[in-house]
C-alpha cells in the first residue's frame, strides 16, 4: 500500500492506495467524485480525461501514485458553485452531448483545447478530439459547443 | 408554438447534471457492503468443458463466492420471438445457458463467476480457476456454417440453422422476371457491428432477507423487460419481489435492449453471498459480450422493364445469428428486414429468403436500425447498380418508381401499409441542399487535384413505433408492445410523468415535458419526467427501434386526455357550469364565450383537498394512467446523399459533405432530432468506411479493442447538413414517426454508392463495407497496375 496526498478540486487529499491503483480509480471509488467515467481498457475513448496540473490527461493512463503532489481538477471542479463554466455552457447551449457519458472527458479536453487556441477552425478542434470518443452525438454539435466554449472563454479570460 | 411546447429546440433539462458530473450511471452507484463480480469466459469459440475446478479460487484472498454452471442450475436466457420456417415448422431454439453447460460456444461464453471483496481481487481468482477445455473445430461466418460437415454448435440445430423463412409471392416473382427487359444482379454483405455504447454494460445486484426483495441495478434499454424475462423465465423470482432499476445509461444503440448473462449472475447471487454484488464490463468484455449487429450475406436480383419501371425483387439473404439466440435476434433478418423490402417504391412483387445461422460468435441482435439498414442497403445499392448499368440518373430511376405522393394508405407486397410520406419533396430537398446539379463540376476540379470523387444517393424508409401487438404477437412477438404514461398531478399544480419508455441518450426528460408544457400549459420547471425503475413506472417496453414518442408519447397524450377530462368535471363544479362548456386552454379551465375560469393549479388543489367537490360523482385526485398500443407502425422516410472523395495513392475516402432531408412527421424538439440524425450518420458513415467486427477462422475476434476496432472520430467525418420536411404519421395522436434510427439507415448506402460513382470511371464494380484504404488501394491497384495486385 502506499499513500498520496493531492488537491483536487482545490481540497487536499490523502489516500492509500495499491501501487497498481489508476488515478480514475482513486477519483471514482475512493474520493466519490463519479463524474469522471471509464469507457474502455486501451486508453483509446477520453471518457476519463482530468486536468494534472493543468493539463488534459487521461486519468486511465496514470497511477495514482503518479499524481502525488499534483493539483488535480475533474468535471465536478469546473462549475463555480451553480454557475456554469463558459465550456459546460457551451454544450448545453449546443446540444453538445446526448447521453452524457463521454460529456465529462470532452469538456475538460476541451478546456485545455481553448486554453490553447484562441479562434479555432473546425479542422483543429476535430483534430484535437482524436482521443476523445463519442457514440451519440456525429461530433457535429460537439465541435460547435468547442468553437463557441473557446470563443467565450476568450472573453472572460 | 409556444416556447416550451411543440416545435421548440428546447436546452436539454438532463443537461446541468451531465455536465457538472452528477449523472449517476450504474457504475456510479455503490450499494452499502458491495464485493464485486468477475467472469471467467472463454478463450476458444468452440470447446467442450471437462472439468471446471474451482477450490483453489475459492481459497483465495478476499474471496467470497465461486459458481461455475454446475453450481448455478437455473432457467436459460429466453429468445423473445418464434420464428417459423418456410415449411411451417418452429424455428431451432437451443438452449442459452447463464453460465456454459458442458460446452463453451464462442469467445467470451461465460464460464464461472468469482465474487470477492475487491475487483482485483476477483480478477486474480480468477486466473486460479483450473478448466480443462477440449477445443473442437470453429465455424465464423453464417454460409460456412450451413454447409454439410460444418462443426455443428447445438444438438437442437441440425446443420446449424435457426429457420429458413420466406415472404412474399414467389410465383408473381418468378413471372415478372421472366417478362423483364432488364435484371440487374447483385452480391453484398452487410458488415458485422459492435453497438459499442460508450458506456460499458455494468450490473448491481441486492436481496434484503427482510423483505424478500431482490433489485437489479443494470444498465438497460427496458427494465420492465428485464423485470419480466429475468424473474419469469431464468430465476423465477416474482414479479412483486423484483425491482429493476436503470439509471442513467450511456448510450444504448439496441445493445442494452437484451437480458444478459451477468443481470441473472448478480442477482442470483445475491442472497448466496449476502452482499450486494457489483459487476461492470471492461471494454473487451463489452466486445465479446455484447449483443453484436448485422452480419447479412444476400443475393439480390432487381427485375426491371424497358421503361427503368421495377417488376420484382428477388432477395436471398445468410444471416449469421451467432452462438446462442439473443433477446430479439431472430425477429431482426425476418419481420424487420423482409418486411421493409418494398422500400420507397412501387414494386410489386417481391419475395425474400432469409436462412439463419448459428456460429462460433458472439451473439447478434438488433443494432440502430436493426433490420431496416440491411433492407435499405439491399434495395438501394441496387437500384444504383441498375441506374448505372441502365444509364439513367440514379435519382431519376428513383423518382420514377416512388410511391406516388396520393397512394396512401399504401400496401406494400411485403405485408406493410405505410399510412403517410413523400419520398419526392425529400429527394428534392436533399439534391438541392447538396447542390446535386453542380457535382459534374467539383468532380472535375477534384480530378485536376488527382482525387476521384463520386455522390451516392439512398432513399430509405423504415417501420417504427414497434408495435401492434396484436400484429407482432402473430408475427411471433412473445411480448406487447404498448407503451404506458402515468400523469401525476400534484396538489400544487406541478406534475410528474412517469414513463415506461427510457432515455438512454434521447432526452425524454425534456422531450416528454414539452408534450405537457405544450398540452397543460406549464412552465417546464413544474414537470418532472420519471423513467428507468419498475418500482416508480407503470409496466412499460422500454426504448428502442424510434417508438419512445409514437407510442410511449402517445400513451401521454391519453393519459393528459384523462386528466383533462376530469379536470373539466372539477372546473364545471368550481365555476357553477355545465361541463360540456367547459374548455381547456393555455392552463385555464374556462366556461365558453366568457371570461370565467380556473386555473390548472386550482383544479389540482380542488381534486387533493375537496372540500368544495362533487364528491358524490367524482373520486378525489388527478392522477391517470394511460396504455397506448399503437395501430400500425410509422413510417420514417428520407433522402441522404453523401458526397466523398478518394485518394488514388493511399485508397483513403473522405467525406466532404453529407445531405439528409428526412421526413419523421410532426417534431417535438427540432434540436434533439437533429442531434439524433447527426449520431444515426455517424454510426452509418462508420458501418460504411470504418468498422467491422473480424473474427479468425479459429473464431477469435481480431477487432476486440478500440485500438482494432475503428470507432469513427471527430476528424473522420464532415459537418452534416440535416433537414426535414413533414408528412404526419396518420394514426397517432401526434402525428410522430421517430427519428432515432434514419441516420444508421440511409447512411451506409449513400456511402456506398458514392464510393461506387467514384470508383466506376475506372471499371471498378461493387465493394463490400467497409470500404477501408486497403479494399479500395487493392480495387485501384487491380485496375491500374494489375501485376502489383
Ligand atoms: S477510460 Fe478510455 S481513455 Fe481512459
Ligand atoms: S454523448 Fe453519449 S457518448 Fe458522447
Amino acid at each position: 500500500m502506499a499513500t498520496v496526498t493531492l488537491t483536487v478540486n482545490g481540497k487536499s487529499v490523502t489516500a492509500t492506495v495499491e501501487p497498481r491503483t489508476l488515478l480514475v480509480q482513486l477519483l471514482r471509488e475512493q474520493l466519490a467524485l463519479t463524474g469522471t467515467h471509464v469507457g474502455c481498457d486501451t486508453s483509446q475513448c477520453g471518457a476519463c480525461v482530468v486536468h494534472v496540473n493543468g493539463d488534459s490527461v487521461k486519468s486511465c493512463t496514470m497511477l495514482a501514485v503518479q499524481a502525488n503532489g499534483a493539483q488535480v481538477t475533474t468535471i465536478e471542479g469546473l462549475a463555480t458553485g451553480d454557475k456554469l463554466h463558459p465550456m459546460q455552457e457551451a454544450f448545453r447551449e449546443n446540444h453538445g452531448l446526448q447521453c452524457g457519458f463521454c460529456t465529462p472527458g470532452m469538456v475538460m479536453s476541451a478546456v485545455d483545447f481553448a486554453k490553447h487556441h484562441k479562434s479555432p477552425t473546425e479542422q483543429q478542434i476535430r483534430e484535437w478530439l482524436e482521443g476523445n470518443i463519442c457514440r451519440c452525438t456525429g461530433y457535429h454539435n460537439i465541435v460547435k459547443a468547442i468553437k463557441a466554449g473557446t470563443e467565450a472563454m476568450g472573453r472572460t479570460a | 408554438m409556444s416556447a416550451t411546447g411543440i416545435g421548440a429546440p428546447v436546452r436539454r433539462k438532463e443537461d446541468s447534471r451531465f455536465l457538472t458530473g452528477r449523472g449517476t450511471y450504474t457504475d456510479d452507484i455503490n450499494r452499502p457492503g458491495q464485493v464485486h463480480a468477475f467472469l471467467l469466459r472463454s478463450p476458444h469459440a468452440h470447446a467442450e468443458l471437462r472439468r471446471v475446478d474451482t477450490t483453489s479460487a475459492k481459497a483465495a484472498p478476499g474471496v467470497l463466492a465461486v459458481f461455475a454452471g454446475a453450481d448455478m442450475q437455473v432457467g436459460g436466457l429466453p429468445c423473445g420471438w418464434l420464428i417459423h420456417s418456410k415449411d411451417g415448422n418452429p424455428m431451432a431454439e437451443p438452449p442459452h445457458p447463464v453460465l456454459a453447460q458442458g460446452k463453451v460456444r464462442h469467445v467470451g461464453d461465460p464460464i464461472a463467476v468469482v465474487i470477492a471483496e475487491t475487483r482485483a481481487q476477483a480478477k486474480d481468482a480468477a486466473e486460479l480457476i483450473v478448466v480443462d477445455y477440449q477445443p473442437l473445430p470453429a465455424v465464423v461466418a453464417g454460409e460456412d456454417a450451413l454447409k454439410p460437415g460444418a462443426p455443428q454448435l447445438h444438438e437442437q440445430a441440425k446443420g446449424n440453422l435457426c429457420y429458413d423463412w420466406h415472404l412474399g409471392d414467389k410465383q408473381a416473382v418468378d413471372a415478372a422476371f421472366a417478362k423483364a427487359a432488364h435484371v440487374t444482379r447483385l452480391d453484398i454483405v452487410n458488415n458485422r457491428l459492435v453497438a459499442n455504447p460508450m458506456e460499458p454494460r455494468a450490473a448491481i445486484g441486492e436481496y434484503d432477507r427482510a423483505s424478500g426483495e431482490y433489485t437489479l441495478y443494470t444498465t438497460s434499454q427496458n427494465p420492465h423487460v428485464i423485470r419480466l424475462l429475468m424473474g419469469a423465465f431464468v430465476l423465477q423470482l416474482p414479479e412483486h419481489k423484483l425491482r429493476v432499476v436503470a439509471p442513467d445509461v450511456g448510450g444504448g444503440f439496441g445493445s442494452k435492449i437484451y437480458h444478459y448473462a451477468e443481470e441473472a449472475i448478480v442477482t442470483w447471487a445475491a442472497p448466496h453471498v449476502g452482499r450486494p454484488i457489483k459487476w461492470t464490463a471492461e471494454r473487451g468484455e463489452s466486445f465479446a459480450s455484447d449483443a453484436q449487429g448485422r452480419d447479412h450475406v444476400t443475393h439480390a436480383e432487381l427485375a426491371l422493364d424497358k421503361d427503368g419501371k421495377f417488376l420484382a425483387l428477388r432477395v436471398a439473404t445468410i444471416a449469421n445469428l451467432g452462438a446462442y439466440l439473443s433477446t430479439f435476434s431472430t425477429a431482426i433478418p425476418t419481420y424487420l428486414y423482409g418486411t421493409l423490402l418494398a422500400g420507397t417504391y412501387t414494386t410489386p412483387a417481391v419475395y425474400v429468403e432469409v436462412k439463419s445461422a448459428f456460429t462460433n460468435t458472439v451473439p447478434v441482435d438488433a443494432y440502430r436500425g436493426a433490420g431496416r439498414p440491411e433492407a435499405c442497403y439491399v434495395i438501394e445499392r441496387i437500384v444504383d447498380t441498375a441506374a448505372r448499368e441502365l444509364k439513367i440518373d440514379p435519382a431519376e430511376l428513383r423518382r420514377r418508381n416512388f410511391i406516388p405522393k396520393d397512394a396512401y394508405p399504401y400496401q406494400t407486397p411485403v405485408a406493410l401499409t405505410y399510412d403517410s410520406g413523400d419520398y419526392f419533396t425529400t429527394l428534392d430537398m436533399a439534391m438541392k441542399a447538396a447542390d446535386y446539379a453542380g457535382f459534374a463540376q467539383r468532380r472535375e476540379a477534384a480530378a485536376k487535384r488527382g482525387k476521384l470523387r463520386g455522390i451516392g444517393i439512398a432513399t430509405y424508409i423504415e417501420a417504427c413505433g414497434i408495435a401492434p401487438s396484436a400484429v407482432a404477437g402473430a408475427l411471433g412477438a412473445r411480448a406487447g408492445l404498448y407503451e404506458t404514461a402515468e400523469l401525476r398531478v400534484h396538489p400544487t399544480g406541478s406534475v410528474t410523468v412517469f414513463t415506461g419508455t427510457h432515455s438512454h441518450g434521447q432526452g425524454h426528460e425534456t422531450t416528454f415535458a414539452q408534450l405537457v408544457s405544450d398540452r397543460l400549459g406549464l412552465p417546464l420547471e413544474m414537470i418532472d419526467v420519471v423513467h428507468g425503475d419498475t418500482n416508480k413506472i407503470p409496466f412499460g417496453m422500454g426504448t428502442y427501434g424510434s417508438r419512445s414518442l409514437p407510442v410511449g408519447g402517445s400513451a401521454l397524450v391519453k393519459a393528459m386526455d384523462k386528466v383533462v377530462n376530469k379536470g373539466k368535471k372539477i372546473a364545471a363544479h368550481l365555476l357553477e357550469a355545465a361541463e360540456a362548456d367547459i374548455e381547456f386552454k393555455d392552463g385555464k379551465f374556462s366556461v365558453a364565450g366568457t371570461d370565467r375560469n380556473v386555473a390548472f393549479g386550482q383544479v389540482a388543489f380542488a381534486a387533493y383537498v375537496p372540500h368544495n367537490y362533487p364528491i358524490e360523482e367524482l373520486e378525489p385526485g388527478l392522477d391517470e394512467t394511460a396504455f397506448y398500443d399503437p395501430k400500425n407502425f410509422t413510417y420514417p422516410a428520407g433522402c441522404h446523399i453523401a458526397e466523398i472523395e478518394i485518394d488514388r495513392d493511399t485508397g483513403d475516402v473522405a467525406v466532404v459533405r453529407f445531405t439528409a432531408a428526412d421526413d419523421f412527421g410532426r417534431i417535438i424538439n427540432p434540436m434533439i432530432v437533429e442531434g439524433q440524425v447527426h449520431g444515426g450518420l455517424a454510426q452509418g458513415i462508420g458501418q460504411a468506411l470504418y468498422e467491422n467486427a473480424v473474427y479468425s477462422d479459429d473464431g477469435q475476434l481480431v477487432t476486440g479493442s478500440f485500438m482494432d476496432y475503428c470507432m469513427p472520430r471527430a476528424d473522420n467525418l464532415p459537418s452534416f447538413d440535416v433537414a426535414t420536411h413533414a408528412t404526419l404519421c396518420t394514426h397517432n395522436p401526434l402525428g410522430v414517426k421517430g427519428c432515432g434510427e434514419a441516420g444508421a439507415i440511409g447512411a451506409p448506402a449513400a456511402i456506398m454508392n458514392a464510393v461506387a460513382d467514384a470508383l466506376a470511371p475506372l471499371g471498378i464494380g461493387s465493394l463490400d463495407m467497409p470500404a477501408t484504404p486497403e479494399r479500395i488501394w487493392r480495387a485501384i491497384a487491380a485496375k491500374t497496375m494489375p501485376q502489383a495486385a
